[in-house]
């Protein structure tokens, strides 16, 4: 069943952010490959080109140069081949306003990010674990929204 | 004009495992739990070919015990959830009856494939039938608590939060405005 590493991009422009991100993925139990861009333009070039594999889970930070979080949920979810990516908005806002919008556009996962690793490690094993239901188990990924804080 | 569909996913994949597999010409019998029993012997190539035939329609053939194991033990929980009169089971009970092994056993074997627990998982799938049922709109949450065996509203809705992170109504909202934001 773990043979097939789960595919993870995060789009991030924060080099912090980004450093802490692959360490919590490398410590958990399931097994995946990370990869990164760093604005929305770099994020956009990378899906559009054949050549890359798509992610099993898209990771966007919402307040990115050039173009924005919210700017590319909406492309991504426009554009045929990549609409059924599973997009979890990573983002330090927790607005109200930000959180509905973004499930609205299609998002189905909502994190605030966590200031601490501890938090950051919980909250990417239990996204990754349900991603996995949901990837095996038939469950309609319309209905697909997770919030966590 | 708006239609609300309601399907059963079993029902569906088995018909459309059907026709592929007879679109490719092999002789089979379904033994449910979606199991198949294929008539031909298949070398090993036309093996391949098949699967890779099945592969886009989101098919996959397993092959560690385990993971069949497993599989098994997923259908047979959406099974139980997704019954309308199962008043009288015990998920535990159930499992163990349907499957032939003890609930320790199946327990163990389900965490260390899925790095999840069975309670876990029928919670998910409990919440994921609420979804369907606050989306048809034909409940009130209450029926729906009723339906799904929750004591109260009041643990639905907590069950709800906690798995999904946000409440029933702000969920019918939200899918409710995806809707109108798709046309």
């Amino acid at each position: 069943m773990q043979k097939n590493a789960l595919h993870i991009l995060l789009a991030d422009d924060d080099e912090d952010d980004r450093l802490f991100f692959k360490d919590a993925f490398e410590e958990i139990k399931i097994q995946t490959n990370v990869s990164f861009v760093h604005d929305g333009m770099q994020l956009m070039d990378h899906l559009m080109n054949p050549d890359n594999k798509l992610p099993d889970i898209l990771f966007l930070d919402l307040n990115m140069p050039k173009k924005t979080g919210k700017e590319c949920l909406i492309e991504i979810k426009k554009t045929d081949h990549l609409k059924d990516i599973i997009i979890a908005i990573y983002s330090t806002s927790s607005s109200e306003e930000d959180i509905e919008d973004t499930f609205i556009q299609g998002a189905n996962i909502y994190i605030k990010k966590p200031s601490d690793f501890n938090t950051l490690k919980k909250i990417i094993n239990e996204v990754v674990t349900v991603n996995w239901h949901y990837h095996t188990s038939g469950l309609n990924r319309d209905n697909f929204l997770l919030r966590l804080k | 004009m708006k239609l609300f569909i309601k399907f059963d996913i079993n029902t569906i994949c088995s018909l459309y495992l059907k026709q592929n597999l007879e679109q490719n010409n092999v002789n089979f019998t379904t033994l449910g739990f979606g199991e198949i029993e294929i008539e031909d012997n298949l070398d090993a190539e036309a093996l391949e070919n098949l699967k890779t035939k099945l592969a886009p329609c989101g098919f996959e053939v397993v092959e560690n015990q385990k993971s069949v194991l497993v599989q098994k033990i997923k259908d047979a929980i959406i099974e139980l959830v997704f019954m309308d009169d199962n008043n009288n089971y015990k998920s535990s009970v159930f499992l163990a009856e349907k499957l032939n092994h003890s609930y320790g056993y199946l327990s163990n074997v389900f965490s260390e494939v899925t790095y999840s627990s069975i309670e876990n998982f029928i919670i998910l799938q409990k919440i994921e039938r609420a979804k369907q049922l606050i989306i048809i709109n034909e409940m009130s949450l209450t029926e729906i608590a009723f339906l799904l065996n929750y004591s109260s509203v009041a643990h639905l809705s907590t069950q709800f939060k906690n798995t999904t992170g946000i409440t029933p109504s702000a969920f019918q909202r939200i899918i409710k405005k995806r809707r109108e934001n798709l046309k």
